[in-house]
């Protein structure tokens, strides 16, 4: 395909879709949609050959959103997309590989292949959806629902306190930290689009909303008034309604909120190989 | 056509199998008694255009070579009894998506962290069984070095052969023993390759029910844009839940493997034509039986060794075989009685069966097995 042709082109998600696949399976109001669209919509931008793009994703709703995608998907173990990706990813540096991954999945079961992936800083973008419940089997609490919510391992509400995923990235070697809500879908898509631009490990946090499950149980309205919520919620400084009532009562920040020149663990490790090759000798 | 002998030992011998099979992706984790694995392909890959990582655990050891593997590479992992059991959720996601793999597991004293640089057999079992749900599964069982190296390298072939995850399971006697291999030159190692699609096909069935029931496989970046699933699916690789679809697609991967047997198996069996008293072992221990027969064959008694060099799929043709003619089985095995299991299911009614366990970390010597077979 000729990829000057194709950056011209207007986005046109149907080009991106496996659309055999229509009707898709989420529920109705859940913000992954609107998570997919921007990513296709980011990888457009980039006149990304979908030929040369993996999708990597775990286990949940966010792990079923790469099906629908119209390039390599693989849809791996629960927690684990990162170690997949990375494996994929050193045997094929061809390939732009995008993990697609949730609030449980990323941070809980698999939070351990979070902070390591974010150490090596191999060139792969995780893109995390979260929706601060375990949507798929039935809703229950996860790593980053907020204080006192009902769900339905947490009856009384929520006790536990939650993670700041951006922060735990960026700590742990992200060299590309972003994040935005669903809400904000082109500015969704740009730090998507910037992530993975980026060459080097990119976090981006996507606020996603989980309507038929999460919001019923705490009866944060209808989709419409969940969306509405992000204003408040996100952007308090952007949007002068810092004393609105928070849906969530942790005031994140959005935006690329960390990028540093790091070396790439790829690239690093091929010229490892040719220094260890240019020696004379050969160790046994 | 071979080198020079050459002293190695068991842990050195598979990862230069695996460099000669064509590895060229290896992802592990520390353990013993399989760490010198990790540390010769840590040396070698970069020589060869390989790729070698130390990953942050077991599971994603095997993460990483499923998804290099699916980039196209072969690849493998090695570890140990307590990495082994972290490894079986993406051992049956290998299997479930067809996805080659090989997989070294060096057997230690368990259960848990159990006597780590002692030998024992007790993953037989978990080696066959150990992830969830029925699965196919190829398992190799070297007794020496140089079968170590010649066995590695048919792993490879056969996971490539079939698409499916193989283990080369050993203990830790095999692992350190320093022995004289003779290693094939430079190329000259029979090696097999995954049957690859071209990129020119048009509706591409990335699980198409192919007549040795081993679908072709797509590399990313040729065209296909395959979807590759751990939930059960259909030829085209999405999934299902359909009853008829999913025994379809169930039934194919266990019969890829019976149903293809001839290619698979593979037991040495010594003087079992006209054996009375049959001693199935494996492993380091069939090296002591093989002692144990010759010494009683010495003293006119009509033993025979039959040693399963494909522990799984188990040989059952070949042992009811052997065991039809013998009147005694003698089973010698590093565990509380594994392979025992199999040799009662097939030796028939009335059979006598005669087994040696051992748990202590030591090895079972000759003489206790020829004395067990005086007693018989």
């Amino acid at each position: 395909m000729n990829e000057m042709v194709r950056t011209l082109e207007p986005f046109e998600i149907k080009d991106y879709l496996r659309l055999q696949l229509m009707p898709h399976f989420m529920c109705p109001g859940c913000g992954h949609g609107i998570a997919l669209r921007a990513l296709l919509w980011a990888v457009h931008e980039l006149a990304i050959d979908k030929n040369k793009l993996a999708i990597v994703s775990g286990i949940g709703c966010s792990g079923r959103v790469g099906a629908y995608i119209d390039a390599n998907t693989f849809h791996t173990t629960h927690g684990r997309p990162l170690a997949f990706a990375t494996g994929l990813k050193l045997a094929r540096p061809d390939l732009t590989v995008v993990v697609i991954t949730g609030d449980g999945d990323c941070l809980a079961i698999g939070g351990n292949h979070l902070i390591h992936a974010c150490r090596r800083n191999l060139d792969l973008t995780c893109l995390m959806l979260n929706n601060e419940v375990y949507g798929m089997t039935g809703g229950q609490v996860s790593p980053t629902t907020s204080a006192n919510r009902l769900t339905t391992t947490t009856p009384g509400g929520n006790a536990e306190p939650t993670f700041d995923a951006c922060k735990l990235a960026e700590a742990a070697g992200a060299s590309f930290v972003g994040r935005e809500v669903t809400r904000q879908a082109m500015a969704l898509k740009n730090v998507i689009r910037d992530g993975i631009a980026h060459p080097g490990f990119s976090f981006i946090e996507a606020i996603s909303d989980c309507t038929e499950i999460y919001g019923r149980k705490n009866d944060l309205g209808e989709s419409p008034e969940m969306i509405l919520s992000q204003k408040s919620d996100m952007r308090p400084e952007a949007f002068g309604n810092v004393a609105d009532e928070p849906f969530r009562p942790n005031r994140l920040v959005t935006g690329i909120l960390a990028k540093q020149a790091r070396p790439e663990y790829g690239a690093a490790y091929r010229d490892y190989a040719v220094r260890v090759k240019s020696k004379p000798g050969r160790p046994r | 056509m071979s080198h020079a002998p050459t002293a190695l030992h068991g842990n050195h011998a598979c990862a230069l199998g695996a460099i000669a099979a064509g590895c060229r992706f290896f992802a592990g984790y520390p353990i013993t008694p399989s760490s010198e694995v990790a540390e010769h392909m840590s040396r070698e890959l970069p020589h060869v255009d390989g790729t070698f990582i130390q990953m942050e655990d077991e599971i994603a050891s095997l993460a990483a070579c499923i998804g290099a593997s699916l980039g196209g590479v072969k690849t493998m992992t090695a570890t140990s009894g307590p990495g082994f059991s972290l490894m079986q959720e993406n051992l049956g996601y290998a299997a479930m998506t067809e996805t080659p793999c090989v997989i070294i597991n060096v057997m230690r004293g368990g259960p848990s962290t159990g006597m780590p640089t002692r030998p024992a057999q007790g993953d037989i079992m978990q080696a066959r069984w150990g992830t969830h749900g029925d699965h196919p599964v190829i398992v190799v069982a070297p007794a020496s070095v140089q079968e170590v190296y010649t066995q590695t390298i048919r792993a490879f072939n056969l996971a490539e052969e079939f698409r499916t995850p193989v283990i080369v399971l050993y203990d830790e006697i095999v692992a350190h023993l320093m022995e004289t291999v003779s290693l094939p030159a430079k190329g000259k190692a029979e090696v097999k390759d995954r049957k690859w699609a071209t990129g020119a096909e048009v509706g591409f069935m990335p699980y198409a029910e192919t007549d040795d029931l081993v679908p072709v496989m797509s590399r990313p970046g040729d065209g296909h844009r395959v979807h590759v699933t751990g939930l059960t699916h259909t030829p085209d690789g999405f999934p299902t839940q359909k009853p008829e679809l999913a025994d379809r697609a169930l039934r194919r991967l266990v019969d890829k493997i019976e149903l293809n047997r001839d290619r698979i198996d593979e037991v040495e069996e010594i003087e079992t034509a006209d054996a009375d008293i049959l001693v199935v072992a494996v492993g380091i221990v069939a090296r002591a039986a093989r002692r144990a027969v010759e010494m009683l064959r010495a003293e006119g008694v009509k033993a025979g060794l039959l040693r399963p060099v494909t522990l799984w799929p188990f040989p059952e043709a070949q042992v009811r075989n052997a065991a039809e003619r013998a009147s005694v089985i003698v089973v010698p095995e590093m565990n509380t009685g594994q392979l025992s299991l199999e040799i009662e299911r097939l030796a028939g009614r009335g059979k006598r069966i005669r087994t040696i366990h051992r748990i202590d970390g030591e090895p079972i010597g000759p003489d206790e097995i020829a004395q067990t077979i005086r007693e018989a």
